[in-house]
């Protein structure tokens, strides 16, 4: 256990740093945490295990938004935990629970099962991304879905370097609350 | 949509972020909405008089009293605005100072004849004092609350909200000691302690609310 927290805090602390590389691996291996996390308290609480994926997808969007909330000087796996609890509990209430408390256990669980049978889940990304204003469809498009760079794609749009940043990540807020909000 | 190609959406052209931010942020926040509740207070009832030795001994209580729980709240804020941050705080020690309030008054209360009390725990102001307070603390309550909206993640918002509004509270109570010339430990114990406390049940109330995510 203390091995994987090692690693995923090693690779957590790069990507703060912007390496782009060590954060889809280790929002790789977090993805497969929270899905066996996911699967088992889904279907505890009497739910579809079949949701998982899309908790697992909405999770990974909140976290992105709020890397910065993670103190590289602290351990990851309780800050990992308390978000995937949070977002449990959220969509627990969300759907209509009678059972929306979700017993404190220790942080370890969120890293017990790692589960790499992923299925798709029901979000359509280029359905959401419509339903964007056009100044953050565009600037998500060109950045997070065709790999330009921030220059190249302030260079096609006409937009400045720093106003395709900010539609970026205003965009990708604009998502992550359209997900939440589960119209999807 | 599958979680792999959601993860390469995401780690596409990654930005460095500023994890200092949070705490940076917050405390700005709390800063600038002193400066306003202490513009309110001097602007409508202005300084107290502080031209003899009693009256600085006072002040300087009332500040030691204030300003221990404003540090106090607000290095807990800080923490407890990330995720997992709850795990990091001790509400017994925040009850520290209250505790010490609660201690001075009784022993006040003890040491002095029954006839007395009444001017001890009124003072002369004791209706402006719990008014000025809590009125005075939605402006630092409402720049940490914006501040905490838009860089923090609190997991337990309950706590979080308490613990915004009892920093409020402390600024505000801190700023009233500014004006305030009631000169009792039972006074300041007393109206001081009983109107942060009712900032710190308004915000855990205010917290699920304001602060979800």
């Amino acid at each position: 256990m203390s091995s994987v927290e090692g690693e995923l805090k090693g690779l957590m602390i790069k990507a703060l740093g912007g390496d782009e590389r060590a954060y889809r691996v280790v929002l790789g291996r977090i993805s497969r945490y929270l899905r066996g996390y996911y699967k088992i308290r889904l279907s505890q609480a009497a739910r579809s295990a079949g949701d998982a994926e899309d908790l697992v997808q909405e999770t990974l969007m909140t976290l992105h938004l709020r890397r910065h909330t993670y103190v590289p000087e602290l351990p990851f796996t309780p800050w990992l935990y308390a978000i995937a609890r949070y977002k449990l509990i959220d969509y627990l209430r969300r759907t209509r629970s009678s059972l929306a408390t979700v017993a404190m256990e220790n942080a370890e669980q969120i890293i017990a099962c790692d589960d790499q049978i992923a299925s798709e889940s029901s979000l359509d990304v280029d359905r959401l991304l419509k339903r964007l204003p056009p100044k953050f469809r565009t600037a998500i498009r060109h950045v997070k879905l065709e790999g330009l760079s921030v220059a190249e794609a302030a260079a096609q749009t006409g937009m400045s370097e720093s106003a395709i940043k900010v539609n970026v990540h205003r965009g990708m807020k604009a998502l992550a609350a359209l997900i939440a909000s589960g119209r999807r | 949509m599958k979680t792999d190609d959601l993860v390469e959406i995401l780690s596409t052209n990654l930005q460095p972020v500023d994890w200092r931010e949070v705490s940076r942020t917050i405390l700005l926040a709390a800063g600038l909405g002193a400066l306003a509740a202490l513009a309110v207070m001097m602007l409508l009832f202005g300084l107290r008089d502080v031209s003899d030795l009693r009256a600085w001994i006072f002040l300087a209580v009332k500040f030691a009293f204030t300003g221990a729980i404003i540090a106090v709240s607000l290095a807990y804020l800080v923490r407890i605005a990330r995720p997992g941050g709850e795990r990091r705080v001790s509400m017994i020690l925040v009850a520290i100072p209250f505790a010490v309030a609660v201690v001075a008054l009784a022993l006040s209360l003890a040491l002095a004849p029954v006839s007395d009390w009444p001017p001890m725990i009124l003072g002369r102001h004791w209706l402006l004092c719990i008014a000025c307070i809590p009125l005075n603390a939605t402006l630092p309550f409402a720049a940490i609350i914006f501040a905490m909206r838009q860089f923090a993640s609190p997991t337990h918002l309950a706590r979080a909200g308490a613990l915004a509004g009892l920093a409020a509270g402390a600024i505000s109570a801190f700023v009233y000691a500014l004006h305030c010339t009631d000169d009792s430990l039972v006074f300041v114990a007393l109206w001081y302690g009983l109107t942060m406390a009712l900032c710190t049940v308004v915000g855990a109330l205010l917290g699920p609310r304001l602060l979800h995510w």
